[in-house]
């Protein structure tokens, strides 16, 4: 057992030995080879932690959104769909919501507005997401001017601004009382943007929603599991963006690390001869061998992976922001939370460490099975 | 003559040192994989966050500010535009090569 | 004993190229003495010494090591066999460059799994038996001509092998390391080891170190010349 070890340990300390002497082009690797792990790891951890605080965040969204249609539009929706709808079974709360876009040109910027009855916001009083006020440097007690529906400037003074903790749902929200909202888009009393429904219990949401659309025939029921599933897939998307920048990389890599893998130079033939000349088996160069590539594999994996999750949850992933930011003005400042999913880590090592030490293996097999008298030559 | 036992070449043998770089490697990801069960998503409490959303009614992340048909993704119709993906096969390739025009840019240039 | 029984070793054999190297060769090599092969370039000698190293097999014949037949025996054993049996000096003496001096004496047991500092102590001891204890830790590279033999001979002896086979040891050497190589050899019998050399340098088969010659011709044995018994 011991003495089985220590074997190992010296095909370690041959392989080591050996990787020491193009230690330059070898070091190289390992760099580029960690590189492009820490990528796709970064990717993995940042997309991960994207769902997974979608999913905590939203699971309190309502459980059915109604919009109206009207014209193949969405449309304003009359309060009164809300006596229409009757007491439906299992819906415990109904109320209309009403929001809006503004555009602001100053900083390119665009808000959500949104009413707040709970907040008893004076009639000129607004509460403003964490990343409006940090694009327009405001602070409480400054004012905000907007330009209405009218095309008069509206004053607003910003009583307070929204806990930065919740930057990813309201970086970019502009929170009113229902008068000021309706006065500053035009909307007349008895209309909303869309209504919400609160079902309590989850095996009633579709019953739910398909009498809505028998009794309201001109609205679209949007029930929050397909609201969860829509950022399910919205990052998996922007993952597969990121992975198809990433693919020119990946494949230059591939070509780089196969070539250094796979082509056994002239001397490395040579060297396996020596070996195998002076009492080396086949199966001991190949395990050699093995190890030159897995611990260059493992060590970019680990480095890569470490480095990763560094850039993700202490640097806030830095790097992926021009990418998730489009042409966005406002983007949310928030610190991704740490997730680890054992399945992906577990794919990520097997994808970053098999091929690599696969490849540098099938060519030893083929040096390794010829006769050792060559060496004689 | 100890030739081959002193502490100094036994630290200096390749595997050792390689042992060493491993270990080293493998605590941090103990670190890391302890940091995420501390500090994760699992572990912490939801945040303010949870309760905005219930009451206010929100459905969608404020991540992508830059479109109305990408703030509110969850309540996008299949007619939004939302075909210009560099995957996408669009009914309009153009959409996958060129960038948007100017005047959608910058709205308040155009329009003279 | 190492026995060999009517070998023959062709070469690409069945292709036009086809060669063959040695034809119906038999002989016998006492395991504890020093045996020399002799003959001019291209006789067999190399070839000979590898079929009798087990580093190749005959095309056909029997080759017996202490009464046993190794020439059929698969890889996995002749590599055994070849470790304990055999400690290999190569012409090129093929030290692995960029390891270490007493790296390359210590490769040929590290598939033993021996412990580390017995090993380095033992490879340390040989180094310093032929003067290269002040290099252990300098590439091989840097070794000059004579050194790097005597290195190589240290990397042959690293197993405790029963004979150590040189082809053509002396091919770059001036005369005093010539006479110095055979200083090491006579050293080696003394400690009950057999040697067999090829080489085709006077000096060597002059030398009164040698005990049995054997003379090769194309591939054939000429004479055979035994200078003790
Ligand atoms: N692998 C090989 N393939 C073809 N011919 C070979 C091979 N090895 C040796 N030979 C030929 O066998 C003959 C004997 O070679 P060798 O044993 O090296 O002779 P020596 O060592 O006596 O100079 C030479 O003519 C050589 O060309
Ligand atoms: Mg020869």
């Amino acid at each position: 057992m011991l003495q089985a070890i220590e074997r190992q340990r010296y095909f370690i300390d041959y392989s080591l030995s050996s990787l020491a002497r193009r230690r330059g082009k070898n070091l190289g690797l390992l760099t580029v080879y960690s590189l492009i792990v820490f990528l796709l790891a970064s990717v993995m951890l940042f997309t991960q932690s994207l769902r997974q605080e979608a999913a905590a965040i939203l699971k309190e969204a309502p459980e059915i959104l109604v919009q109206r249609i009207a014209a193949g539009r969405q449309d304003l929706i009359p309060a009164a769909y809300l006596e229409r709808m009757g007491s439906l079974r299992g819906v415990s709360e109904k109320r209309g919501r009403l929001w809006g876009y503004h555009f602001d040109p100053a900083i390119k910027a665009n808000y959500t507005l949104m009413t707040a009855d709970q907040h008893q916001l004076p009639p000129d009083g607004i509460l403003i997401g964490a990343g409006i006020a940090r694009a327009r440097g405001l602070g409480a007690g400054d004012f905000l001017s907007l330009r209405g529906n009218d095309g008069k400037p509206a004053a607003f003074r910003v009583e307070g601004i929204l806990p930065a903790e919740t930057e990813l749902i309201s970086s970019d929200l502009i929170l009113m009382a229902e008068p000021s909202l309706r006065a500053f888009f035009g909307i007349p009393d008895g209309l909303y943007t869309d209504l919400i429904l609160k079902v309590s219990n989850p095996r009633e949401v579709r019953k739910v929603a398909e009498k809505l659309t028998l009794l309201l025939p001109d609205t679209r029921p949007i029930l929050r599991e397909e609201i969860l599933r829509t950022y399910d897939a919205i990052f998996n998307w922007r993952e597969g963006v990121v992975f198809v920048l990433l693919m020119g990389a990946l494949l230059a890599f591939v070509i780089f690390a196969w070539d250094k893998a796979s082509g056994l130079s002239a001397e490395e033939r040579q060297e396996i001869g020596i070996l195998k000349a002076i009492g080396w088996e086949t199966g001991d160069v190949i395990r050699m061998k093995f190890w030159e590539g897995g611990l260059i594999s493992l060590s970019a994996f680990l480095l890569g992976y470490l480095l990763a999750y560094l850039h993700v949850f202490f640097a806030d992933g830095f790097l992926f922001e021009p990418v998730l930011k489009g042409w966005a003005t406002l983007y949310p400042a928030f610190r991704p939370r740490p997730v680890v999913d054992g399945l992906q880590l577990a794919t990520l090592f097997f994808f970053s460490v098999f091929p690599y030490t696969l490849a540098t293996l099938v060519p030893v097999w083929r040096a390794a099975i010829t006769d050792p008298d060559s060496v004689m030559r | 003559m100890v030739i081959g036992g002193s502490i100094r070449e036994r630290v200096a043998r390749p595997s050792n040192r390689a042992m060493a770089w491993f270990l080293g490697l493998g605590a941090l990801l103990s670190v890391s994989l302890a940091h995420a069960l501390w500090f994760g998503l699992d572990g912490a409490d939801p945040g303010h966050g949870v309760e905005l959303v219930r009451e206010l009614g929100l459905s969608d992340l404020a991540l992508f500010t830059e479109a109305r048909y990408t703030r509110h993704l969850s309540l996008a119709d299949s007619h939004a535009a939302f075909q210009d993906h560099p995957l996408a096969l669009d009914h309009f390739p153009t959409a996958s090569l060129a960038a948007p025009p100017e005047h959608l840019r910058n709205p308040h240039v155009a329009g003279d | 004993m190492i026995r060999l029984e009517q070998i023959s070793k062709v070469f690409n054999q069945g292709r036009p190229n086809e060669f063959r190297a040695i034809h119906g060769l038999s002989l016998g090599i006492a395991a504890d003495r020093v045996t020399l092969f002799t003959g001019p370039s291209g006789s067999g000698k190399t070839t000979l010494l590898s079929l009798v190293g087990c580093l190749a097999r005959p095309t056909s014949g029997r080759i017996y090591l202490k009464g046993r037949m190794i020439s059929a025996l698969p890889e996995r054993f002749l590599t055994d066999i070849r470790r304990s049996t055999f400690g290999f000096v190569f012409q090129r003496f093929n030290l692995i460059k960029g390891l270490s001096l007493i790296e390359n004496v210590m490769l040929p047991a590290y598939p033993l799994g021996l412990p580390f500092p017995e090993l380095r102590e033992r490879a340390a001891g040989l180094l310093h038996g032929l003067g290269l204890g002040s290099k252990l830790e300098n590439r091989v590279e840097w070794l000059s001509g004579g050194e790097a033999q005597r290195a190589a001979i240290c990397r042959a002896l690293i197993n405790d092998p029963a004979i150590l086979i040189a082809d053509e040891p002396t091919a770059n050497l001036d005369s005093a390391l010539t006479r110095e190589f055979l200083a090491i050899v006579e050293g080696l019998r003394g400690q009950g080891k057999g040697v067999i050399i090829t080489s085709h340098d006077p000096l060597i088969a002059e030398s009164a170190v040698m005990e049995a010659v054997i003379r090769m011709r194309d591939g054939r044995r000429v004479e055979r010349m035994a200078m003790e018994d």
